[in-house]
């Protein structure tokens, strides 16, 4: 009876904790679209703000943070895809491809603002980039390198030996069977990563702040060696740096509204793309 | 150590000739020689580990794929070796096809799969393609089947259908000769007797080289046998001759199932 009895006490005590999970998410989304959408209207998302964000909107962020993200993933997506198939099909597994694969997890676990700082002394300061757009890409590619470069490569060896054996013994070459019998089954798999790397870079405040943020910059970019605001960098002014933070508050709600539809939107699409890629490729 | 001499059966395709092999430090394969003759089909039989496989994939160099292997001795297709300096690997896989154990349909549509290589090879026309594409189907007997459905997936074939068009397939770049890794293994009785009645039609234009755990498949399909054991080739000789009147000891303790 009593065994009975802790069986059923543990199986209720697992799932409180898989609902306070659910509960805490439910609350932040709540809370965020209770306070955040009174601020959202065509003024808010479409216009430059005015009184340091206190009055307008927050188009130049949005703007920013689309850029931000577009530019990292341009940088970051090539780079780390063809590492991991560099250290999937071709490298020989030995000392050197576990030296690279320590960096990687090394660089995974690396403090964001650590990444900051280290794109200010390199893109900002040393390479003369100033601090710009692509300064701030740049640090924003090396952090999401990592997440990357593991999830392609994981989705590389799901790619069963026999489709590469069968593409090779019919006389195709090495990268004409990456090419055709290989990559197009892990796409899916590189895009799980890619919507992981999205989230981030959109949210990520300490490494944009050293290196592209603007603190309050009423126009958009006329190029990549300009600076920008960006919506979570510019969700932080609002909320701690601003003269009167308890009249902002909608506005900084509002920001935070925006972002997470991006992120979420973002990553909804991407997830899409995946089914649809899943679809037409399974074994 | 067993040459076989190939008298008289027909001209001889390949001619292997002291090919030791070893996956890192340990040798797989032991001086082998043999002559496979041309348009017969050629039974590789022997326990499993025996390296019966290990030899299929020295045909084709499959094997240099593999990390840490190494081979010495000398393959000869056509009297031009292999694993010469000169030789071209995507060339030689090109003239010997291979079909695997398990069956390797691509998640593709039945006419990419069939197409894969000829596309490779530079092939765009998609006239000639679907000309390929049928010619192969036809002549792995799997045409009227699935004529009507080229589209759809691969994977939505039986596993018979799978192996024929993994055949269809290998057939598609016009080798001239066939490797397979005992292509009925995964199969029920009567999709390895289409198996077995297609190996002997191909064997009219094709040298076909096959590996297999079945000895009445061996029996059924194969001009000539060879018997390998732990590395070693054993015997070799018309397949009649083999599991009628086996010259060594060992053969005949196999073929009449005293051990593997």
């Amino acid at each position: 009876m009593s065994g009975k009895f802790s069986q059923k006490a543990m199986c209720w005590l697992m799932r409180l904790t898989a609902y306070f999970v659910v509960l805490v998410v439910g609350f932040i989304v709540f809370e965020i679209i209770w306070h955040g959408a009174r601020a959202i209207s065509w003024e808010f998302l479409f216009s430059m703000p005015r009184r340091s964000g206190a009055e307008g909107g927050i188009f130049p962020a949005i703007v920013g943070t689309f850029l931000l993200v577009a530019g990292s993933i341009a940088v970051a997506f090539p780079l780390g895809v063809a590492t991991a198939i560099y250290l999937s099909e071709y490298a020989r597994q030995g000392r050197f491809t576990h030296a690279v694969r320590v960096a990687i997890a090394t660089l995974a676990g690396i403090p964001s603002i650590v990444f900051g700082l280290f794109g200010l002394g390199l893109f900002v300061i040393f390479l003369g980039w100033g601090c710009s757009i692509m300064s701030g890409c740049a640090t924003l590619a090396c952090m999401i390198l990592p997440t990357i470069i593991v999830s392609s490569e994981e989705s590389l060896r799901a790619v069963p030996q026999s489709l590469r054996e069968g593409s090779l013994a019919l006389g195709a070459t090495k990268w004409q069977t990456i090419w055709s019998n290989v990559l197009p089954y892990s796409v899916g798999g590189m895009l799980t990563g890619l919507i992981l790397a999205i989230g981030r870079v959109a949210g990520e405040t300490a490494p944009i702040l050293l290196t592209v943020a603007a603190f309050y910059l009423p126009k958009l970019p006329r190029s990549m060696s300009d600076q920008v605001m960006a919506l979570p960098y510019h969700l932080y002014v609002l909320s701690t740096q601003h003269p009167d933070t308890a009249a902002v508050l909608p506005k900084a709600y509002g920001t935070a509204l925006v972002l997470l539809i991006l992120v979420l939107g973002v990553g909804l699409a991407a997830i899409i793309m995946r089914i649809h890629v899943r679809k037409k490729y399974k074994w | 150590m067993v040459t076989w001499k190939n008298n008289g059966l027909s001209e001889t395709k390949i001619h292997v000739s002291n090919l030791d092999f070893y996956y890192g430090i340990t040798q797989a394969l032991f001086d082998i020689t043999m002559d496979i003759p041309s348009q017969r089909v050629t039974a590789l039989i022997g326990p499993s580990g025996c390296g019966k496989s290990t030899f299929l994939r020295a045909l084709n160099r499959m094997n240099d794929i593999i990390d840490g292997t190494r081979i010495t001795g000398h393959v000869l297709i056509d009297d031009e070796d292999i694993y010469g300096s000169s030789a071209d690997v995507v060339r030689l896989r090109k003239r010997v096809g291979m079909v695997f154990q398990k069956s390797n349909p691509f998640p593709k549509s039945l006419f990419d799969n069939v197409a894969y290589g000829p596309r490779t090879h530079g092939i765009k026309n998609h006239k000639q393609l679907s000309e390929i594409v049928e010619r192969s189907l036809r002549r792995a007997a799997l045409w009227d089947e699935v004529k009507d459905r080229l589209s759809v997936s691969a994977m939505d074939l039986s596993g018979g259908q799978q192996q024929r068009l993994c055949i269809a397939r290998a057939l598609a770049i016009e080798p001239e000769i066939l490797l397979m890794d005992e292509p009925a293994s995964a199969l029920d009785p009567k999709a390895t007797a289409k198996i077995e009645d297609l190996i002997d039609q191909l064997s009219d234009d094709y040298t076909i080289v096959i590996v297999t755990h079945n000895m009445q498949q061996a029996a059924r399909v194969s001009d000539v046998t060879a018997f390998f054991y732990e590395g070693h080739l054993i015997e070799m000789g018309q397949t009649e001759q083999i599991f009628t009147k086996p010259q060594q000891k060992g053969t005949e303790d196999y073929i009449t199932g005293r051990f593997g």
